[in-house]
């Protein structure tokens, strides 16, 4: 088995807010490989947004403040980072991508000057991205990054490329940029991409045509991938493993076909419940009661416990201990042995 | 000034319980935040603080000062040109006048014409805003034009011009300076009519067969009151100021008229060696608008919520 | 874009037909006596009645109002009753330097007013923002003509470094003509000794006068900062690797600037306006000086040939922002 290329650990993070602090990140557990696509999954304001942000060091503090875990990259610890190492690793090593492409594009500048901006940043930490040698002139350099420029968006299918490069975002359509906002993140060829819900702001159709593009960049750039989304849908299409948030935890997480097919959180039974189907009737679709937990003064022990039907008053003392169901199938829940035995059909 | 938004506000707190009882209550309650943010906001408190000192000045600077008879016109020879002492802290001019009893007496004189130019503008600039904006049609479109203009003609040169045609005093400068001054407002104000005339409570209002004018005065007018009394209170600063712009190029209020501008610009050609009958009037005056700056801008921050950041 | 200059300077005539209609009313609703002022104060009846039919001020508004504008059509500004001279002629002696001298504090409020907004929206918060905000208001609250003596005071009277006012010493002669502002002609002629006495003499006045639109320019570029490093395309440069630094100086300033454009073309017809009392402070022969003058004496065609090209020059300026805005922001289209 291969060394993990991310392994967060036990990661705490608090926001301080008008109100107080917030507890958001309680103790995040999550490893991605090489040629794994991660499904994170949860509600909004679940933190699963704040798991991506963190890992590309985007999370300013304050008012955010972690205190606890930590984030290791190829065996480094990120918190522990320099700003001047994060700013290398960013792009190069971990490139990122945003849920709205009319906004993540900065609209006064074409194109191309982002994407070979981008380039020649990801250039300068690490000479191979442009294929040149150290020593290249600064003419050579802007040369290669605009050929490296037209090649990437080349390869995130637009058509005419570079011809394209001389264009303005608003000259793109929704789903295009959304194809430039990849081959920008791709160009310093990364190893970990996160992508933030990228196809939550598209049509359904370009919605599957930007995730087999996603596909299609793992297999050839061997990349591990987080896909924050809050679709089960999205998950089941594209990624291999999947992890389910709540409140701050990582609830669950496994292989995607075993967490899918056999649930054993009652708060993933209940997601799943919770997406329509063609057998369901009219009016018999299952609403999870209650709302997310106030994370200022959170739910002591499990914080599903208040809204789960399984509560018990040991659910309520301490935060459940993640259990290993299957090979590598967690799940952290107390009743997790017990459910093993009922059955859900 | 202070983010407010960051303090874990207190008032916050206390609103819940009041939230639905009389509309009345929640503009209190409105009030009463503003003025909490305002008092977190160091630099408003200095402004304010100054604005109240510069006020006393205006209303017992006469009476207070060292030497009342300068004020009126005495003139004392031989004393010329003395520098700073405890008997005379900014020092004597070229009669022999103390000068910080000029400077104090001058006080009055710049506070009344910038409180005056304001008050004329901002009334002349309500009513036409308002006109223009609640009724539009040809009506809107002459003002507006007229607005325009005004704006395009050079402010000072207008003035200057005005106030000499006028002849020389206190009361011709006022409304000089506020003949050019009122565009702002009114502009100001019909974006806002303009905005409130779409809203539901004046819709509703019109609904129940209110008087157009009624609507107006009771419903639209009251709503607008804090981007006009903010406007307000920035440009009191620079009305001082274009008062005293006037007095510098010898346009306005003449002597033995103790104003700051006017102080200024005869006693320029005492320097450098008489320093001091320059340099206090001046002091003077970029303390009173210093002040009603930092006063306006902390009233901005916490009226206008567009411009909270 | 051609098209849309084109119709821009065409809207301008009924601005400009405005303008004189309204400067010939107030000029004409005023009280006080302009013949007889220009008349001197030993002058009888007839010989101010005779000076009045001379300037045709003896005919009824209308037909002065006509004579005027067919005038204004061929490019005929009146005449000065008091001096009797061409009002335009003397508006193209004094206009460069008023110019000159508006460019040169407009460069400098620009030059520094729009990195200081940047690093004080980056700094927010903290320290260097904070003084930096209070030393813009204060700026704001200093009034031009005090500055200008204090500066006068210190760097001409006290240090001797600077010359007093004026716009080159008067034992000297101007560099040729060309543009009309000294330093450029200076530097057209290969003059540099000109060239530098005439920096000189400009640094003094043009500082006064730069100081209070450098410090709106640095807030107006402070605040709008602040909106465009909450947009979503600022945190996907730094995702894919972009240095602080670029993405500030290179993608947030330029759009963040578009926004202080305009507060920088209304400065530029604010300063046009405002020169009187900084070219008062230094003898600046400009046309505030000039339209003092004329003020004073109440002979109102100069007046009202200043306003006019003021007015006109601070119309221009806002086209000319108009159209960098456009060149900043590619989704502006020109229609």
């Amino acid at each position: 088995m291969s060394n993990p290329l991310l392994k967060i650990r036990n990661l705490h993070l608090s926001m301080h807010s008008f109100d107080g602090k917030a507890h958001v990140l309680n103790g995040i557990n999550l490893e991605v490989k090489r040629n794994e696509i991660w499904g994170l999954v949860g509600e909004t304001g679940c933190g699963k947004s704040l798991t991506g942000l963190s890992v590309s060091g985007l999370v300013s503090s304050p008012p955010a403040e972690y205190h606890g875990g930590e984030i290791l990259f190829d065996g480094e610890d990120l918190l522990g980072c320099h700003e001047q190492r994060l700013l290398a690793l960013r792009g190069n090593k971990i490139g990122m991508i945003f849920q709205d492409p009319t906004t993540n594009l900065n609209p006064v500048f074409t194109i191309g000057t982002q994407l070979v901006d981008v380039a020649l940043a990801a250039g300068a930490s690490d000479p191979q991205v442009l294929g040149l040698t150290v020593g290249a002139s600064g003419r050579a350099r802007r040369r290669a990054a605009r050929a490296l420029a037209g090649d990437m968006l080349d390869k995130v299918g637009i058509p005419n490329a570079r011809a394209r490069l001389d264009d303005y975002p608003h000259q793109f359509s929704g789903g295009m940029r959304q194809r430039v906002l990849i081959a920008m993140a791709l160009i310093g060829r990364p190893d970990l991409l996160i992508a933030d819900e990228p196809t939550t702001a598209l049509d359904v159709s370009v919605q599957a045509q930007i995730l087999d593009l996603l596909r299609q960049m793992v297999d050839e750039f061997r990349m591990g991938v987080i896909l924050i989304t809050h679709n089960l849908g999205v998950v089941a299409q594209t990624c291999s493993h999947v992890a389910v948030m709540y409140a701050g935890n990582v609830v669950e997480s496994g292989p995607v076909r075993r967490v899918l097919e056999q649930p054993a959180h009652p708060y993933t039974r209940a997601l799943m419940r919770a997406i329509p189907t063609r057998d369901v009737k009219r009016g018999a679709l299952f609403g999870l009661a209650g709302s997310v937990p106030n994370l200022l003064s959170p739910p002591t022990g499990c914080r599903f416990a208040p809204r789960c039907a399984l509560a018990s008053p040991a659910c309520h003392s301490a935060l459940p201990a993640d259990r290993e169901v299957a090979p590598d199938h967690k799940v952290a829940c107390v009743h997790v042995s017990a459910m093993k035995e009922t059955s859900y059909a | 000034m202070s983010e407010p938004s960051k303090q874990v506000s207190p008032m916050g707190v206390a609103a819940d319980p009041m939230e639905d009882i009389a509309v009345e209550s929640a503009r209190r309650l409105a009030w009463r935040r503003a003025v909490f943010r305002f008092r977190q906001s160091s630099l408003s408190m200095l402004g304010l603080a100054m604005v109240l000192a510069v006020l006393f000045v205006a209303v017992f600077g006469s009476a207070l000062a060292p030497f009342p008879e300068h004020i009126a016109g005495g003139v004392d020879t031989g004393n010329r040109f003395m520098p700073p002492s405890l008997a005379h802290p900014f020092g004597t001019n070229e009669l022999g006048q103390d000068v910080l009893s000029l400077v104090m007496a001058g006080t009055r004189v710049s506070v009344l014409a910038g409180l005056g130019i304001v008050l004329i503008a901002t009334v002349l600039g309500t009513v036409i805003g308002a006109v223009a904006g609640f009724f539009g049609g040809w009506l809107d479109e002459v003002l507006m034009r007229i607005s325009d203009l005004q704006l395009t003609i050079p402010g000072l040169i207008f003035a200057m011009a005005v106030a000499a045609a006028l002849g020389a005093g206190l009361f011709n400068m006022v409304i000089a300076i506020s003949l050019g001054w009122w565009p702002g407002f009114a502009r100001l104000v019909r974006g806002e009519v303009l905005a409130k005339r779409e809203e539901t409570f004046v819709v509703a209002a019109y609904a129940i067969g209110a008087h157009p004018l009624r609507i107006l005065f009771r419903h639209i007018l009251p709503n607008i009151i804090s981007p006009v009394i903010v406007k307000m209170s920035l440009d009191i600063g620079f009305a001082i100021l274009t008062v005293a712009s006037l007095g510098f190029v010898g346009i306005g209020v003449r002597p033995p008229t103790p104003e700051w501008g006017t102080l200024l610009s005869i006693s320029r050609s005492y320097m450098p060696d008489f320093w001091w009958t320059a340099v206090f009037p001046g002091l003077a005056m970029f303390f009173a608008i210093f002040g009603f700056n930092l006063l306006g801008d902390g009233l901005r921050d916490v009226l206008d919520p567009r411009a909270r950041r | 874009m051609l098209r849309f200059i084109i119709r821009r300077i065409i809207m301008l005539i009924p601005v400009l037909f405005g303008l004189t209609v309204m400067m010939f009313i107030i000029a004409r609703l005023l009280p006080g006596d302009p013949v007889a002022l220009a008349a001197g104060p030993n002058a009888t009846h007839e010989e101010i009645a005779a000076l009045a039919a001379e300037f045709g001020m003896d005919q009824p508004m209308i037909v002065q109002y006509w004579t005027y504008a067919s005038g204004l059509l061929q490019g005929d500004f009146g005449v000065s009753i008091f001096t009797r001279r061409p009002v335009l002629t003397d508006i193209l002696t004094y206009l460069p330097a008023t110019l000159e001298l508006v460019f040169a504090a407009m460069a400098l409020s620009i030059a520094l007013g729009i990195p200081l907004g940047l690093m004080t929206a980056v700094y927010r918060n903290r320290w260097p923002d904070y003084l930096a905000r209070v030393l813009a208001l204060a700026s704001i609250s200093m009034p031009r003509f005090f500055l200008g003596l204090l500066l006068q005071l210190c760097f001409a009277m006290w240090l001797m470094t600077f010359p007093l006012g004026g716009r080159f010493p008067i034992i000297y002669e101007y560099p040729p003509f060309v543009t009309g502002f000294l330093t450029l002609d200076a530097l057209i002629a290969g003059d540099l000794e000109s060239f530098w006495l005439a920096c000189r003499h400009l640094a003094l006045p043009a500082i006064a006068m730069s100081l209070s639109p450098l410090a709106t320019i640095m807030r107006m570029m402070r605040a709008s900062t602040i909106e465009v490093l909450q947009h979503d395309y600022v945190t996907t440069a730094r995702a894919v690797g972009l240095s602080q630094r670029r993405i500030v100086f290179k993608y947030v300033a330029k759009n963040a600037v578009s926004a202080t454009l305009t507060v920088i073309g209304l400065y530029f017809g604010w300063l046009l306006g405002g020169t009187v009392l900084v070219e008062t402070v230094f003898d600046w022969p400009g046309l505030g000086l000039y339209a003092t003058q004329a003020i004073v004496a109440q002979d109102f065609m100069p007046v009202i040939g200043v306003a006019l090209v003021i007015g006109l020059l601070f119309v221009l300026s806002n086209l000319v922002i108009d159209v960098l805005y456009g060149v900043i922001n590619p989704k502006v289209r020109y229609a």
